[in-house]
């Protein structure tokens, strides 16, 4: 279970980002966030955003039409 | 990475903003808000008409005039909007309507929704004096937290910067 949890379904770029970036503030560091969204994009964005901000992107996966992505905290 | 000689290694960005059609305030906002979320000192600089884009009040609009890449879609199709149908009346304000309800269809944030997060991510927001006098807009007028600044506060920033757009 990751400690904290994000549901970015029906948003657009950036809106997910920007969530993410938001929630991961309150994720302890060594934390996890689970993140769901529908975008299409933001399954290059997610990967993007943790490489540049020194986030460890666990898990990137698809079901159906939500992508889940597991971020820990690293950055 | 360290840079050693105590110098700051995070990345800054400036973009000058000089459009203010409800399509083209999107590029700035989106690249500035994403930036900050990654850790990118960002500043924004409002000139011509990009300026009003602070306003407290926004009322964006799109034209359909000069645009001939624009394709609305349309009943399953896209629809050109060449430049003679601008000459219709009322023409602008249904394109806006349409841009808006697909704005909002498609989950897309709204320019103030955006430009909110900018601020609240400390986006630092620079309108241009020359611009304000010129158009004759006052400060007040303005949403909290953009300063004054001309050609050379944007250079100094400009210039220390690993990013600079134009849009």
């Amino acid at each position: 279970m990751a400690d904290k949890m994000l549901d970015a379904k029906g948003l657009n770029c950036p809106l997910p980002i920007l969530k993410t970036k938001k929630m991961l503030n309150e994720v302890p560091r060594g934390g996890t966030l689970e993140v769901l969204a529908t975008d299409p994009g933001s399954v290059a964005d997610m990967a993007s955003f943790c490489r540049t901000t020194g986030n460890e992107l666990v898990e990137s996966t698809k079901d159906g039409d939500v992508f889940r992505f597991i971020i820990k905290h690293v950055g | 990475m360290a840079e050693g000689n105590g110098a700051s290694n995070q990345k800054t960005m400036t973009i000058i903003v000089t459009k203010g059609t409800l399509d083209w305030a999107y590029p700035p906002f989106i690249l500035a808000t994403t930036a900050a979320a990654m850790g990118v000192d960002t500043t924004m600089f409002f000139t011509f008409y990009g300026l009003p884009l602070l306003l407290k009040k926004l009322d964006l609009k799109i034209s359909t005039l000069g645009n001939p890449a624009m394709k609305m879609p349309m009943m399953g199709m896209h629809m050109a909007m060449p430049n003679w149908i601008s000459a219709i009346p009322g023409i602008d304000s249904m394109a806006t309507g349409m841009m808006k309800n697909m704005i909002k269809k498609k989950g897309v944030a709204s320019i103030e929704e955006l430009r909110e997060m900018a601020l609240e991510a400390d986006v630092k927001m620079i309108a241009c004096q020359m611009t304000m006098d010129l158009f004759e807009y006052k400060m007040e007028d303005m949403i909290k937290g953009p300063v004054l600044g001309g050609a050379a506060t944007y250079m100094e920033n400009a210039l220390k910067s690993d990013v600079n757009l134009y849009i």
